[in-house]
Protein backbone atom coordinates (compact mmCIF):
# COMPACT_ATOMS: atom_id res chain seq x y z
CA UNK A 1 0.00 0.00 0.00
CA UNK A 2 2.15 2.73 -1.27
CA UNK A 3 0.30 5.25 -0.65
CA UNK A 4 -0.24 4.37 3.19
CA UNK A 5 3.61 4.24 3.40
CA UNK A 6 4.31 7.77 2.13
CA UNK A 7 1.96 8.75 5.02
CA UNK A 8 3.90 6.95 7.36
CA UNK A 9 6.99 8.41 5.84
CA UNK A 10 5.30 12.10 6.05
CA UNK A 11 4.91 11.04 9.28
CA UNK A 12 8.08 10.32 10.72
CA UNK A 13 9.50 13.47 8.66
CA UNK A 14 7.31 15.52 11.16
CA UNK A 15 8.41 13.95 13.96
CA UNK A 16 11.86 14.09 12.71
CA UNK A 17 11.02 18.02 12.53
CA UNK A 18 9.77 18.53 15.84
CA UNK A 19 12.96 16.68 17.35
CA UNK A 20 15.14 18.89 15.77
CA UNK A 21 13.08 22.44 16.76
CA UNK A 22 13.26 20.74 20.13
CA UNK A 23 17.14 20.16 20.65
CA UNK A 24 17.60 23.69 18.80
CA UNK A 25 15.28 24.92 21.87
CA UNK A 26 17.22 23.42 24.38
CA UNK A 27 21.10 23.96 23.05
CA UNK A 28 20.11 27.79 22.41
CA UNK A 29 18.30 28.11 25.81
CA UNK A 30 21.61 26.63 27.82
CA UNK A 31 23.47 28.79 25.61
CA UNK A 32 21.64 31.93 26.46
CA UNK A 33 22.27 31.09 30.06
CA UNK A 34 26.07 30.08 30.12
CA UNK A 35 26.76 33.04 27.79
CA UNK A 36 24.22 35.54 29.11
CA UNK A 37 22.72 36.65 25.75
CA UNK A 38 19.77 37.42 26.49
CA UNK A 39 18.25 37.96 22.80
CA UNK A 40 18.92 34.08 22.14
CA UNK A 41 16.77 33.52 25.07
CA UNK A 42 14.17 35.70 24.62
CA UNK A 43 14.19 33.69 20.53
CA UNK A 44 13.50 30.52 22.40
CA UNK A 45 10.91 31.48 23.85
CA UNK A 46 9.41 32.81 20.89
CA UNK A 47 9.28 30.03 19.03
CA UNK A 48 8.29 27.69 21.28
CA UNK A 49 4.63 28.22 18.98
CA UNK A 50 5.61 26.56 16.28
CA UNK A 51 7.03 23.28 18.40
CA UNK A 52 3.16 23.37 19.72
CA UNK A 53 1.47 23.87 16.58
CA UNK A 54 3.94 20.81 14.51
CA UNK A 55 3.10 18.93 17.95
CA UNK A 56 -1.25 19.24 17.52
CA UNK A 57 -0.35 18.81 13.01
CA UNK A 58 1.48 15.47 13.95
CA UNK A 59 -1.41 14.15 16.45
CA UNK A 60 -3.89 15.31 14.59
CA UNK A 61 -2.09 13.14 11.91
CA UNK A 62 -2.26 10.13 13.81
CA UNK A 63 -5.76 10.07 14.40
CA UNK A 64 -6.45 10.36 10.68
CA UNK A 65 -4.18 7.35 10.02
CA UNK A 66 -5.96 5.26 12.91
CA UNK A 67 -9.31 6.03 11.54
CA UNK A 68 -8.98 5.82 8.17
CA UNK A 69 -6.19 3.49 7.45
CA UNK A 70 -6.77 1.08 10.70
CA UNK A 71 -3.23 0.29 11.28
CA UNK A 72 -2.17 -3.05 12.24
CA UNK A 73 1.33 -4.55 13.71
CA UNK A 74 4.69 -2.42 13.37
CA UNK A 75 2.53 0.74 11.69
CA UNK A 76 -0.15 0.54 14.49
CA UNK A 77 3.04 0.27 17.24
CA UNK A 78 4.78 2.91 14.66
CA UNK A 79 1.71 5.68 15.12
CA UNK A 80 1.13 4.75 18.85
CA UNK A 81 4.72 5.66 19.59
CA UNK A 82 4.83 8.95 17.28
CA UNK A 83 1.45 10.28 19.00
CA UNK A 84 3.47 9.56 22.95
CA UNK A 85 6.77 10.75 21.83
CA UNK A 86 5.34 14.22 20.42
CA UNK A 87 3.85 14.79 23.55
CA UNK A 88 7.69 14.42 25.19
CA UNK A 89 8.90 16.38 22.75
CA UNK A 90 6.47 19.05 23.24
CA UNK A 91 7.23 19.27 27.02
CA UNK A 92 10.78 18.91 26.12
CA UNK A 93 10.08 22.45 23.69
CA UNK A 94 8.40 23.77 27.23
CA UNK A 95 11.45 22.73 29.49
CA UNK A 96 13.82 24.79 27.32
CA UNK A 97 11.41 27.77 27.10
CA UNK A 98 11.21 27.38 31.16
CA UNK A 99 15.84 27.51 31.20
CA UNK A 100 15.41 30.71 28.44
CA UNK A 101 13.07 32.28 31.10
CA UNK A 102 15.44 31.60 34.01
CA UNK A 103 17.83 32.64 31.81
CA UNK A 104 16.67 36.11 31.31
CA UNK A 105 15.92 36.82 35.15
CA UNK A 106 19.77 35.78 35.98
CA UNK A 107 21.02 37.42 33.20
CA UNK A 108 20.18 40.42 34.37
CA UNK A 109 22.25 39.44 38.00
CA UNK A 110 25.70 39.61 38.45
CA UNK A 111 27.01 35.96 37.73
CA UNK A 112 26.88 33.70 40.60
CA UNK A 113 29.76 31.40 40.04
CA UNK A 114 31.23 29.91 36.77
CA UNK A 115 28.67 27.15 35.07
CA UNK A 116 30.37 23.80 35.35
CA UNK A 117 27.53 21.08 35.96
CA UNK A 118 24.95 22.48 34.50
CA UNK A 119 26.60 22.87 31.25
CA UNK A 120 27.80 19.06 31.70
CA UNK A 121 23.87 18.14 32.03
CA UNK A 122 22.90 20.10 28.85
CA UNK A 123 25.71 18.31 26.84
CA UNK A 124 24.51 14.41 28.15
CA UNK A 125 20.95 15.69 28.18
CA UNK A 126 21.36 16.96 23.99
CA UNK A 127 23.02 13.80 23.30
CA UNK A 128 19.90 11.80 24.90
CA UNK A 129 18.00 13.74 22.84
CA UNK A 130 19.57 13.23 19.77
CA UNK A 131 20.42 9.62 20.13
CA UNK A 132 16.50 9.38 20.45
CA UNK A 133 15.93 10.70 17.71
CA UNK A 134 18.51 8.53 15.56
CA UNK A 135 16.91 5.72 17.27
CA UNK A 136 13.84 6.72 16.19
CA UNK A 137 14.48 6.83 12.27
CA UNK A 138 16.88 3.25 12.86
CA UNK A 139 14.38 1.40 14.36
CA UNK A 140 15.79 -1.11 16.08
CA UNK A 141 19.14 -0.69 17.87
CA UNK A 142 20.60 -0.68 20.68
CA UNK A 143 20.60 3.55 21.23
CA UNK A 144 17.54 3.72 23.10
CA UNK A 145 18.79 0.90 26.17
CA UNK A 146 22.08 3.74 26.05
CA UNK A 147 20.00 6.45 25.95
CA UNK A 148 18.03 4.97 29.03
CA UNK A 149 21.39 3.99 31.31
CA UNK A 150 22.63 7.75 30.37
CA UNK A 151 19.73 8.84 32.68
CA UNK A 152 21.28 8.25 35.55
CA UNK A 153 24.08 10.63 34.88
CA UNK A 154 21.90 13.56 34.96
CA UNK A 155 20.34 12.76 38.16
CA UNK A 156 23.62 12.44 39.53
CA UNK A 157 24.89 15.88 38.09
CA UNK A 158 21.37 17.39 39.69
CA UNK A 159 21.98 16.53 42.49
CA UNK A 160 25.90 17.16 42.90
CA UNK A 161 24.77 20.67 41.57
CA UNK A 162 21.99 20.95 43.94
CA UNK A 163 24.77 20.41 47.22
CA UNK A 164 27.34 22.85 45.76
CA UNK A 165 24.71 25.46 45.36
CA UNK A 166 23.16 24.55 49.37
CA UNK A 167 26.87 25.15 50.33
CA UNK A 168 26.73 28.60 48.70
CA UNK A 169 23.97 29.30 49.75
CA UNK A 170 24.91 28.26 53.36
CA UNK A 171 27.64 30.55 53.28
CA UNK A 172 26.17 33.73 51.80
CA UNK A 173 22.38 33.83 52.04
CA UNK A 174 21.90 36.81 49.52
CA UNK A 175 22.55 34.62 46.47
CA UNK A 176 19.68 32.44 47.76
CA UNK A 177 17.17 33.90 45.35
CA UNK A 178 19.98 33.65 42.29
CA UNK A 179 20.75 29.97 43.56
CA UNK A 180 17.42 28.58 43.66
CA UNK A 181 16.60 29.45 40.04
CA UNK A 182 20.34 27.40 38.84
CA UNK A 183 19.08 24.86 40.88
CA UNK A 184 15.48 24.96 38.98
CA UNK A 185 17.67 25.26 35.28
CA UNK A 186 19.13 21.79 36.80
CA UNK A 187 15.97 20.26 37.81
CA UNK A 188 14.39 21.06 33.97
CA UNK A 189 17.19 19.43 32.32
CA UNK A 190 17.00 16.71 34.83
CA UNK A 191 12.95 16.75 33.20
CA UNK A 192 14.47 16.99 29.71
CA UNK A 193 16.66 13.99 30.38
CA UNK A 194 13.60 11.82 31.71
CA UNK A 195 11.67 12.75 29.03
CA UNK A 196 14.40 11.67 26.42
CA UNK A 197 13.89 8.41 28.93
CA UNK A 198 10.18 8.01 28.00
CA UNK A 199 10.92 8.05 23.99
CA UNK A 200 13.95 5.71 24.20
CA UNK A 201 11.08 3.53 26.26
CA UNK A 202 8.61 4.16 23.33
CA UNK A 203 11.09 3.61 20.53
CA UNK A 204 11.57 0.04 22.36
CA UNK A 205 7.96 -0.91 22.34
CA UNK A 206 7.48 -0.06 18.73
CA UNK A 207 10.73 -2.44 17.65
CA UNK A 208 9.89 -5.24 19.85
CA UNK A 209 6.01 -4.47 20.74
CA UNK A 210 7.39 -5.09 24.50
CA UNK A 211 6.48 -2.10 26.99
CA UNK A 212 9.39 -1.68 29.30
CA UNK A 213 8.31 1.46 30.79
CA UNK A 214 8.49 0.65 34.46
CA UNK A 215 10.44 -1.94 34.98
CA UNK A 216 14.52 -2.15 34.01
CA UNK A 217 15.95 -2.16 30.86
CA UNK A 218 17.86 -5.10 30.40
CA UNK A 219 20.31 -4.90 27.59
CA UNK B 1 -10.11 -44.41 18.50
CA UNK B 2 -11.07 -42.64 21.97
CA UNK B 3 -8.28 -40.25 23.36
CA UNK B 4 -7.56 -38.40 26.11
CA UNK B 5 -10.11 -35.85 26.94
CA UNK B 6 -8.67 -32.76 26.85
CA UNK B 7 -10.66 -29.96 28.85
CA UNK B 8 -9.44 -26.82 27.01
CA UNK B 9 -9.66 -28.12 23.69
CA UNK B 10 -12.59 -29.12 21.14
CA UNK B 11 -10.79 -29.76 18.18
CA UNK B 12 -6.54 -30.67 18.19
CA UNK B 13 -5.53 -30.65 14.88
CA UNK B 14 -2.17 -32.48 14.14
CA UNK B 15 0.01 -32.74 11.28
CA UNK B 16 -3.14 -32.50 9.26
CA UNK B 17 -3.43 -31.95 5.73
CA UNK B 18 -5.80 -31.75 2.75
CA UNK B 19 -5.40 -32.81 -0.72
CA UNK B 20 -8.10 -32.20 -3.53
CA UNK B 21 -6.44 -34.98 -5.89
CA UNK B 22 -2.73 -34.54 -5.56
CA UNK B 23 -2.75 -30.67 -4.78
CA UNK B 24 -2.27 -30.36 -1.22
CA UNK B 25 -4.46 -27.58 -0.08
CA UNK B 26 -3.02 -27.72 3.22
CA UNK B 27 -0.33 -28.52 4.42
CA UNK B 28 0.53 -30.60 7.83
CA UNK B 29 -1.11 -27.86 9.71
CA UNK B 30 -1.32 -28.34 14.14
CA UNK B 31 -3.71 -26.41 16.08
CA UNK B 32 -6.01 -26.54 18.77
CA UNK B 33 -9.11 -24.62 19.54
CA UNK B 34 -10.20 -23.92 22.41
CA UNK B 35 -13.48 -24.53 23.61
CA UNK B 36 -16.04 -21.39 24.27
CA UNK B 37 -13.47 -19.01 22.78
CA UNK B 38 -14.02 -17.48 19.04
CA UNK B 39 -11.27 -18.60 16.78
CA UNK B 40 -10.71 -16.84 13.61
CA UNK B 41 -8.58 -18.02 10.50
CA UNK B 42 -7.07 -15.21 7.84
CA UNK B 43 -5.50 -15.31 5.10
CA UNK B 44 -5.18 -14.56 1.27
CA UNK B 45 -7.93 -16.58 -1.17
CA UNK B 46 -6.85 -19.95 -2.18
CA UNK B 47 -4.82 -19.92 1.30
CA UNK B 48 -6.60 -22.97 2.52
CA UNK B 49 -8.60 -21.57 5.11
CA UNK B 50 -11.84 -22.37 4.18
CA UNK B 51 -11.05 -25.93 3.00
CA UNK B 52 -9.34 -26.14 7.30
CA UNK B 53 -12.83 -24.83 8.45
CA UNK B 54 -14.92 -27.67 6.35
CA UNK B 55 -12.61 -30.14 7.46
CA UNK B 56 -14.12 -29.96 10.61
CA UNK B 57 -17.10 -31.37 9.74
CA UNK B 58 -16.14 -33.19 7.16
CA UNK B 59 -18.29 -30.67 4.85
CA UNK B 60 -15.20 -31.75 2.38
CA UNK B 61 -16.18 -35.18 1.84
CA UNK B 62 -18.77 -34.07 -0.55
CA UNK B 63 -15.74 -33.37 -2.86
CA UNK B 64 -14.69 -36.19 -3.96
CA UNK B 65 -11.24 -36.07 -5.21
CA UNK B 66 -10.47 -34.93 -1.65
CA UNK B 67 -9.12 -36.76 0.90
CA UNK B 68 -7.20 -36.25 4.34
CA UNK B 69 -3.82 -37.00 6.19
CA UNK B 70 -3.34 -36.39 10.01
CA UNK B 71 -5.23 -36.32 12.71
CA UNK B 72 -8.67 -33.80 13.68
CA UNK B 73 -9.64 -34.97 16.54
CA UNK B 74 -13.30 -33.45 18.60
CA UNK B 75 -13.11 -33.83 22.23
CA UNK B 76 -10.38 -36.57 21.43
CA UNK B 77 -11.98 -38.65 18.77
CA UNK B 78 -10.66 -38.14 15.38
CA UNK B 79 -12.77 -37.73 13.07
CA UNK B 80 -12.03 -39.09 10.15
CA UNK B 81 -12.69 -42.67 11.65
CA UNK B 82 -14.69 -44.69 9.52
CA UNK B 83 -17.09 -45.12 12.28
CA UNK B 84 -17.79 -41.35 12.76
CA UNK B 85 -21.07 -40.77 12.25
CA UNK B 86 -20.87 -37.64 10.16
CA UNK B 87 -24.21 -36.79 10.20
CA UNK B 88 -24.29 -36.40 14.01
CA UNK B 89 -20.95 -34.78 13.62
CA UNK B 90 -22.58 -31.88 11.45
CA UNK B 91 -25.18 -32.08 14.33
CA UNK B 92 -22.89 -31.45 16.93
CA UNK B 93 -20.68 -28.49 14.18
CA UNK B 94 -22.97 -26.53 12.78
CA UNK B 95 -22.08 -24.78 9.96
CA UNK B 96 -23.39 -20.95 8.26
CA UNK B 97 -21.79 -19.62 5.09
CA UNK B 98 -20.67 -16.48 3.49
CA UNK B 99 -24.91 -16.51 1.57
CA UNK B 100 -27.34 -16.58 3.61
CA UNK B 101 -29.08 -19.75 2.48
CA UNK B 102 -32.47 -20.09 4.38
CA UNK B 103 -35.06 -23.19 2.70
CA UNK B 104 -37.43 -22.27 0.58
CA UNK B 105 -40.33 -22.47 3.53
CA UNK B 106 -41.34 -20.83 6.24
CA UNK B 107 -39.45 -19.26 9.32
CA UNK B 108 -40.85 -21.60 11.55
CA UNK B 109 -39.78 -24.52 9.08
CA UNK B 110 -36.63 -23.24 8.78
CA UNK B 111 -35.61 -23.91 12.44
CA UNK B 112 -37.92 -26.80 13.24
CA UNK B 113 -36.74 -29.15 10.17
CA UNK B 114 -33.44 -30.10 11.91
CA UNK B 115 -35.38 -31.26 15.15
CA UNK B 116 -38.20 -32.71 13.25
CA UNK B 117 -35.61 -34.65 11.38
CA UNK B 118 -33.96 -35.44 14.85
CA UNK B 119 -37.62 -37.44 15.61
CA UNK B 120 -39.03 -34.55 17.45
CA UNK B 121 -42.91 -34.36 16.16
CA UNK B 122 -44.50 -33.18 19.43
CA UNK B 123 -45.83 -29.41 18.48
CA UNK B 124 -45.36 -27.84 21.82
CA UNK B 125 -42.05 -29.35 21.80
CA UNK B 126 -41.14 -27.91 18.50
CA UNK B 127 -42.25 -24.85 18.68
CA UNK B 128 -39.87 -24.49 22.03
CA UNK B 129 -37.11 -25.22 20.50
CA UNK B 130 -38.45 -22.56 17.50
CA UNK B 131 -38.91 -19.51 19.88
CA UNK B 132 -35.34 -20.53 21.76
CA UNK B 133 -33.56 -20.83 18.85
CA UNK B 134 -34.71 -17.43 17.63
CA UNK B 135 -34.05 -15.81 20.31
CA UNK B 136 -30.67 -17.52 20.88
CA UNK B 137 -30.03 -15.88 17.16
CA UNK B 138 -31.50 -12.53 18.29
CA UNK B 139 -33.79 -12.85 15.71
CA UNK B 140 -37.09 -13.88 17.87
CA UNK B 141 -38.35 -10.04 18.48
CA UNK B 142 -38.23 -9.44 14.91
CA UNK B 143 -40.04 -12.83 13.34
CA UNK B 144 -41.74 -13.39 16.34
CA UNK B 145 -45.28 -12.29 14.26
CA UNK B 146 -44.39 -14.08 11.06
CA UNK B 147 -43.07 -17.32 11.35
CA UNK B 148 -45.33 -18.42 8.91
CA UNK B 149 -43.81 -15.95 6.34
CA UNK B 150 -41.06 -17.07 4.22
CA UNK B 151 -37.71 -17.39 5.33
CA UNK B 152 -36.99 -16.03 1.66
CA UNK B 153 -39.07 -12.61 2.65
CA UNK B 154 -36.27 -11.57 5.45
CA UNK B 155 -33.46 -8.92 4.83
CA UNK B 156 -29.36 -10.07 4.11
CA UNK B 157 -29.23 -9.63 7.77
CA UNK B 158 -32.11 -11.37 9.06
CA UNK B 159 -31.56 -14.64 6.61
CA UNK B 160 -28.45 -14.67 7.85
CA UNK B 161 -29.37 -15.04 11.36
CA UNK B 162 -32.61 -17.66 10.21
CA UNK B 163 -29.48 -19.97 8.80
CA UNK B 164 -28.05 -19.52 12.41
CA UNK B 165 -30.85 -20.30 14.59
CA UNK B 166 -31.57 -23.10 11.97
CA UNK B 167 -28.04 -24.50 12.77
CA UNK B 168 -28.68 -23.55 17.05
CA UNK B 169 -32.09 -25.46 16.61
CA UNK B 170 -29.70 -28.73 16.60
CA UNK B 171 -27.81 -27.75 19.68
CA UNK B 172 -24.24 -27.93 18.23
CA UNK B 173 -21.35 -27.45 20.34
CA UNK B 174 -19.53 -25.93 18.05
CA UNK B 175 -20.18 -23.13 14.78
CA UNK B 176 -18.24 -22.65 12.03
CA UNK B 177 -18.72 -19.62 10.21
CA UNK B 178 -17.22 -19.43 6.78
CA UNK B 179 -17.56 -15.09 6.25
CA UNK B 180 -20.33 -14.86 7.25
CA UNK B 181 -20.91 -10.95 7.16
CA UNK B 182 -19.27 -10.10 3.39
CA UNK B 183 -22.65 -10.09 1.51
CA UNK B 184 -23.99 -7.78 4.83
CA UNK B 185 -24.42 -4.50 5.39
CA UNK B 186 -22.54 -2.78 8.27
CA UNK B 187 -25.32 -2.44 11.03
CA UNK B 188 -25.99 -6.20 9.83
CA UNK B 189 -22.32 -7.44 10.26
CA UNK B 190 -22.74 -5.48 13.94
CA UNK B 191 -25.71 -7.04 14.59
CA UNK B 192 -23.89 -10.58 14.20
CA UNK B 193 -20.66 -9.75 15.40
CA UNK B 194 -22.71 -8.87 18.82
CA UNK B 195 -24.70 -11.90 18.10
CA UNK B 196 -21.34 -14.03 18.01
CA UNK B 197 -20.02 -12.57 21.59
CA UNK B 198 -23.53 -13.69 22.65
CA UNK B 199 -22.99 -17.00 21.45
CA UNK B 200 -19.33 -17.29 22.28
CA UNK B 201 -20.60 -18.05 25.79
CA UNK B 202 -22.32 -21.24 25.28
CA UNK B 203 -20.79 -22.91 22.01
CA UNK B 204 -17.50 -22.69 20.96
CA UNK B 205 -16.47 -20.39 17.33
CA UNK B 206 -14.22 -20.76 14.57
CA UNK B 207 -14.62 -17.95 11.78
CA UNK B 208 -12.93 -17.71 8.43
CA UNK B 209 -12.80 -14.18 7.65
CA UNK B 210 -11.93 -11.85 4.93
CA UNK B 211 -12.07 -8.85 7.24
CA UNK B 212 -8.80 -8.47 9.69
CA UNK B 213 -10.76 -6.10 11.46
CA UNK B 214 -13.53 -8.16 12.10
CA UNK B 215 -11.34 -10.75 13.29
CA UNK B 216 -9.83 -8.31 15.32
CA UNK B 217 -12.74 -7.01 16.41
CA UNK B 218 -14.37 -10.95 17.53
CA UNK B 219 -12.14 -13.06 18.46
CA UNK B 220 -9.94 -14.40 20.73
CA UNK B 221 -7.78 -16.55 18.85
CA UNK B 222 -6.48 -16.15 15.25
CA UNK B 223 -4.61 -18.37 13.01
CA UNK B 224 -2.74 -16.88 9.77
CA UNK B 225 -2.42 -19.29 6.92
CA UNK B 226 -0.64 -18.83 3.18
CA UNK B 227 -0.48 -21.17 0.77
CA UNK B 228 -1.94 -23.75 3.23
CA UNK B 229 0.72 -23.81 5.52
CA UNK B 230 -0.59 -22.56 9.27
CA UNK B 231 1.78 -19.50 9.92
CA UNK B 232 1.13 -18.08 13.06
CA UNK B 233 -1.37 -18.73 15.94
CA UNK B 234 -1.95 -16.46 18.81
CA UNK B 235 -3.97 -14.42 20.89
CA UNK B 236 -6.10 -11.47 18.96
CA UNK B 237 -4.33 -9.06 20.96
CA UNK B 238 -0.83 -10.14 19.94
CA UNK B 239 -0.92 -11.11 16.72
CA UNK B 240 -2.09 -7.58 15.64
CA UNK B 241 -0.40 -5.46 17.66
CA UNK B 242 3.10 -7.56 17.52
CA UNK B 243 3.41 -10.41 15.64
CA UNK B 244 6.08 -12.79 15.29
CA UNK B 245 6.19 -13.82 11.61
CA UNK B 246 6.93 -11.34 8.85
CA UNK B 247 4.43 -12.42 6.82
CA UNK B 248 2.23 -12.43 9.03
CA UNK B 249 2.92 -8.55 9.53
CA UNK B 250 2.94 -8.29 5.84
CA UNK B 251 -0.33 -9.73 5.92
CA UNK B 252 -2.24 -7.70 7.98
CA UNK B 253 -0.37 -4.17 7.60
CA UNK B 254 -1.52 -4.76 3.91
CA UNK B 255 2.22 -5.21 2.16
CA UNK B 256 1.64 -8.57 0.94
CA UNK B 257 3.43 -9.94 -2.52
Amino acid sequence: MPIFDNELDMLKERVLTLGSMVETAIRDSVRSLVERDSELARNVIKRDHLVNALEVKIDEECVRLIALRQPMAGDLRFITTTMKITTDLERMGDLAVNIAERALELNEEPQLKSFKNIPKMAEITEEMVRDTLDAFVKGCSKLPYEVINRDDEVDDLTVTNFNELLELMLKDPKIIPLAIKRTYVAKYLERIADHATNIAEMIIYMCKGKMIRHTTADE
Amino acid sequence: MVGELNDRYLFEIQDFSIFYGNFMAVKNVNLNIEMNKITAIIGPSGCGKSTLLRSLNRMNDLIVTSRVEGKALFRGVDIYEKVTDVIELRRRVGMVFQKPNPFPSSVYENVAYGPKIRGIKQKSRLDEIVEHSLVRADLWKEVKDKLNDSGLSLSGGQMQRLCIARSLAQEPEVMLFDEPTSALDPISTAHIENLLQELRKTITIVIVTHNMQQAARISDYTAFMYLGELIEFGETDTLFVNPQNKLTEEYITGRFG
